[in-house]
């Protein structure tokens, strides 16, 4: 089932004089892994934004195509209720965290829905726990770590019961072993909760081996969107990607030819092993 | 020439930031310091031109004690780009900004306009020239930090973080700069924990934990310790992980370029 569809979206921010993003289309089924890459500028947060209600709730400017999410045309719905649909991470946990504890944190947004004190309990609960920083809970979110900090951001989101997570960058300022962390932490949310991911990175190594569909953006459209192994068999560099290191190697050997052992292209060291392991027996 | 000797240095709400720091840098050399968030990277870059002073220990660039001179005498020789850009930028245009220092410095009008435009050339913002610094995208405001550096050519030029939010085209033309920069004989230190990045550049790595130096090598020494890099929360550049699999080719561990690897192996499956 389609749970994002996105037709013919383009969007001009107020005060500019060019769209951020023109002629978008995009099908995303339910509980699919994808991962949006492309140089800076490319459109990926405004795209994001889209998605989420931000635009055009919140950014004023020229909309025009339809955005549906979970079924629900985005410019009918207020992004309070569609929070409840589609949650949005961003770069920086600084920008969503504010209370004096974590569970306040998480409990903030819940406390705005109204429910009542027994769900906002459970539900805060259980995004600690899904996250793992259940022992995180008294702590204030300004003494913790980047790499907490954006768990922490996440299970803010979750804790609204969102059937898709929007991750804009969410690793960028972390040191490597706290990203693959967080990744490994949204690759599970992904696997064993059935949870809808569309993240944005330029750091692709940890993430690719994970997705179903990697969407590559230039210059405000989508220009490929597809099983990753079938995209990077071409030469992408040019769009800005930093791919794999194991994928240039599998590429380069590819070129000087002769025994190619790999069928496909493998995306991650132990793809790579078994790949050569499996030609030379 | 750069020397640490001892120094530390302890924030005003008590955090000991720097904690026993000995380190020599000769002119003309390419350092990494890595390490994990908070290991005291950027309060170290702070050091090299003033803008910290160690609370004990000294710290000598070319032999003066940065205790005993001004940030702006220093800044001529030590220039350094910060993390977020926007923090350096308060003029109404590119072109303005970059001019800035130099007028500063007492240029007259005719080099700071030769060395304004030789910088923004460089750094592809020759466009950008009467823009507000402010309307520049991320990856913009990040080059046009570098050209205001590079417009007084300091002998010294630190950059941290450079890498954070940069796509691959940035970080190309990046990695292409610091190595004219280094073949103009600068001294060149970047901080960063983007382990790719450093292994194309393969420069001196000094790994930083809580304050301290804990190890000084080669990128290819320090980056096949795997049990070290995790103890920073750094993991090894992804050749390195898969170089060491291959031994059942006949492959030694090494910090090879893509290439060269994908080279190697073709080799020895022909055999």
């Amino acid at each position: 089932m389609k749970i994002i569809e996105v037709k013919d979206l383009g969007f001009k921010y107020a005060g500019t004089d060019f769209y951020a993003i023109r002629g978008v289309n995009l099908e995303i089924d339910e509980g699919e892994f994808v991962v949006l890459a492309g140089k800076s500028g490319c459109g990926k947060t405004t795209l994001l934004r889209c998605l989420n209600g931000l635009i055009p709730h919140f950014y004023e400017g020229e909309f025009e195509g339809r955005v549906l999410i979970d079924g629900v045309d985005t410019r009918e719905c207020p992004p309070h209720i569609l929070s409840q649909k589609a949650g949005m991470v961003f770069q920086n946990p600084d920008n969503q965290l504010f209370a004096l504890s974590v569970e306040a944190d998480i409990a903030f947004p819940l406390e705005n829905l109204g429910l009542p004190r027994e769900e906002i309990r459970d539900r805060v609960e259980w995004a600690l726990k899904l996250l793992g920083i259940e022992e995180l809970r008294k702590r204030s979110p300004f003494e913790l770590s980047a790499g907490q900090k954006q768990k922490v951001a996440i299970a803010s989101v979750l804790a609204m019961k969102p059937k898709i997570l929007l991750l804009d960058e969410p690793t960028s300022s972390l040191d490597p072993v706290s990203a693959k962390n967080l990744i490994d932490a949204i690759i599970d949310l992904n696997r064993r909760h059935g949870l809808t991911i569309l993240i944005s990175e330029h750091r692709l190594t940890h993430l690719i081996p994970h997705a179903d569909k990697l969407a590559i953006m230039d210059g405000g459209r989508i220009i490929y969107f597809d099983d990753p192994r079938r995209i990077l068999k071409e030469d992408v560099l040019m769009y800005g990607i930093s791919i794999p290191r194991v994928v240039e190697v599998a590429r380069e050997m590819r070129r000087i030819g002769g025994c190619v052992p790999f069928r496909d292209i493998p995306l991650s060291v132990e793809e790579f092993i078994s790949g050569l392991k499996g030609a030379l027996r | 020439m750069i020397r640490f000797e001892s120094v530390e240095y302890v924030y005003p709400n008590g955090v000991k930031a720097l904690d026993g720091i000995d380190l020599e840098i000769g002119d003309g050399e390419i350092v990494a310091i890595m390490g994990e968030n908070g290991a005291g990277k950027t309060t170290l870059i702070k050091h090299l031109n003033g803008l910290l002073k160690p609370v004990k220990g000294r710290v000598l660039i070319d032999g003066v004690d940065t205790r005993n001179v001004t940030v702006a005498s220093l800044s001529k020789k030590v220039g350094i780009v910060f993390q977020n850009p926007d923090d350096m930028f308060f003029s109404e245009s590119v072109w303005e900004e970059v001019a800035f220092a130099l007028r500063n410095f007492g240029y007259d009008e005719e080099v700071v306009r030769r060395r304004v435009e030789n910088a923004i050339n460089f750094m592809d913002l020759a466009g950008y020239a009467d823009k507000s610094p402010f309307t520049l995208s991320g990856g913009e405001k990040k080059r046009l930090a570098l050209a205001i550096v590079l417009a007084w050519s300091p002998d010294i030029i630190a950059l941290d973080e450079p890498t954070i939010g940069q796509d691959m085209l940035q970080k190309e033309k990046l990695l292409q700069v610091i190595k004219l920069l280094n073949s103009q004989g600068k001294t060149v230190i970047i901080s960063s924990h983007d382990v790719e990045f450093i292994a194309d550049l393969k420069p001196r790595i000094v790994l930083m934990k809580r304050g301290r130096v804990v190890a000084d090598g080669d990128a290819e020494e320090i980056f096949l310790n795997e049990e070290l890099l995790r103890s920073c929360n750094l993991l090894p550049p992804q050749l390195i992980t898969l170089s060491k699999r291959l031994d059942f080719i006949g492959i030694k561990p090494r910090l090879y370029p893509p290439r060269e690897l994908a080279a190697e192996i073709m080799t020895r499956l022909r055999r």
